[in-house]
């Protein structure tokens, strides 16, 4: 198979600090092979600027693998760029046009501030999953791994909320900054299965209450996260966190 | 955790529009029943006498002060969840993402706006006149008195630009109803996908059905269909 080269312009949000000013930067990249990885294409970039004796691009990447949830780049005005169900990693410059300018946003939301460039800080993300996001278990010796029953709809349903990797791109594309999506498939995932019973109301509540703390914005149903989610996490969990909120709430002393 | 936690919360500020959003749906269907009276081709006596009803007697009048209670909170709540979910990126996108969300789930403070100013207008044509200002009388024999807001319905739909901005408004409540009408049930927790497509459907016919409804009325009287 052939490789086709292309050479684009990548108009690229730098910012120094949190602080500071940003601004778009347009860059040329010459001799891009459609068959790298976007964030391949990034680092030649950044090697460019190196060698320029210029400042390369901040951006978060770990394991490039389509599973850590560390990409985050708002593509030509989409979370992870124009393909479905996908992580920026996993997005292949044949997705691209020679001659294209490509626009590289950070996520913007107060709630997730720039570190550097297109870098952000997602730790509320963190403080959300510390404020219920766990099961307790007893100590002693493991109990067998199949022991407990669960029912098949209910098992692929919180497998299913479980594939959220946390990479915030819901409220990326969110147009009020909402963390409802990822909040949603982290209670689901546990409120589902009879591991997660214990804590069932005090989770959803102390994890709303958390999100709220953060300054994320509320959910009107538009769909625009499930739309980018790159692990198609379905908007139905968030139905079923709101039955989870109005039944804690109601029921809380 | 108090009521006042419960319903301040992100969550639950959704609850007050869902559930305000759904007394309202609720009302549109008896709004859109009674003024269906006027394809009655009897001259306005059953419409005058359906508004009758709905004017003198106690159940409806209570019910009127639960619909305007709704109204203003769907209203007030609505700008204020609008202005603070606005208010959550202070630095927008060069690049818009509106490839996954349709136009209208992402209008709804718009649309309402233009149903707000045409609840102003409508309550300056019908309810006020009604309630305050006074209208016309219509003898139905028998001692029996009625205000002819039949032919108040007629002299107002005489005006082109009325029939027209009527016309607009109930588009704006088909859009708004096409989105809030399923999202309502999502927000308060309707999860179970045989249900949700069921309200799904129901929603978007809903939101063609009665605006529809609504909008042969003005239509039906420029036009004397009705007379």
């Amino acid at each position: 198979m052939s490789q086709n080269t292309m050479n684009l312009k990548v108009k690229v949000w730098r910012q120094k600090n949190t602080n500071a000013q940003g601004a778009f930067v347009t860059y040329d990249v010459a001799g891009i092979s459609d068959e790298m990885s976007f964030l391949e294409m990034m680092d030649i970039l950044n090697e460019k600027l190196i060698t320029e004796g210029g400042d390369p691009v901040a951006f978060d990447h770990d394991c490039r693998e389509g599973i850590c949830g560390m990409c985050s780049m708002y593509i030509n005005g989409k979370p992870h760029g124009p393909w479905q169900a996908n992580t920026t990693c996993q997005l292949h410059m044949r997705a691209f046009k020679d001659g294209e300018t490509i626009v590289i946003e950070p996520w913007r939301a107060n709630s997730f501030p720039i570190v550097k460039d297109l870098t952000v800080d997602r730790s509320a993300f963190d403080r959300i999953i510390q404020a219920g996001g766990y099961i307790s278990v007893n100590t002693g010796n493991a109990v067998d791994g199949n022991s407990l029953p669960i029912e098949k709809q209910n098992a692929d349903d919180a497998f299913a909320a479980a594939m959220c990797i946390g990479c915030g791109a819901c409220v990326a594309a969110c147009k009020n900054s909402s963390a409802m999506l990822f909040l949603s498939a982290k209670v689901s995932h546990l409120a589902l299965l009879p591991q997660g019973a214990p804590e069932r109301k005090s989770r959803v509540l102390n994890m709303v209450a958390q999100m709220d703390k953060e300054g994320f914005g509320s959910c009107t149903n538009t769909g625009a996260c499930e739309a980018t989610c790159p692990k198609e996490i379905s908007i139905a969990n968030i139905a079923r966190l709101n039955s989870e909120y109005l039944g804690a709430s109601l029921s809380a002393e | 955790m108090t009521f006042k936690q419960m319903f301040t919360s992100s969550v639950g500020k959704k609850f007050v529009m869902a559930f305000t959003g759904i007394f309202l749906v609720l009302f549109l269907v008896v709004h859109a029943g009674l003024n269906a009276c006027i394809w009655a081709m009897d001259g306005g006596v059953m419409f005058n006498k359906a508004a009758h009803f709905m004017g003198s007697f106690v159940v409806p009048r209570v019910l009127e002060i639960g619909l305007f209670l709704g109204i203003f909170l769907h209203i007030i709540q609505g700008y204020m969840l609008t202005l603070e979910n606005r208010s959550k990126r202070k630095v927008g996108y060069e690049v818009n993402y509106s490839k996954g969300s349709k136009w209208y789930s992402r209008s709804m403070a718009i649309l309402g706006t233009i149903l707000l100013m045409f609840f102003i207008i409508h309550w300056k044509h019908f309810w006020i006149p009604s309630r305050i200002t006074g209208v016309a009388e219509m003898d139905l024999g028998n001692g029996f008195v009625v205000h002819n807001l039949y032919g108040v319905m007629q002299d107002t739909f005489q005006n082109i630009g009325v029939v027209l901005f009527y016309v607009i408004s109930c588009i704006s409540l088909g859009y708004h109803l096409a989105h809030g009408f399923q999202s309502a049930f999502k927000t308060i927790g309707v999860h179970n996908k045989r249900y949700h497509a069921l309200i799904s459907t129901i929603g978007y016919g809903f939101a063609i059905i009665i605006p529809l409804a609504f909008a042969m009325m003005p239509i039906s009287f420029y036009l004397h269909w009705v007379k």
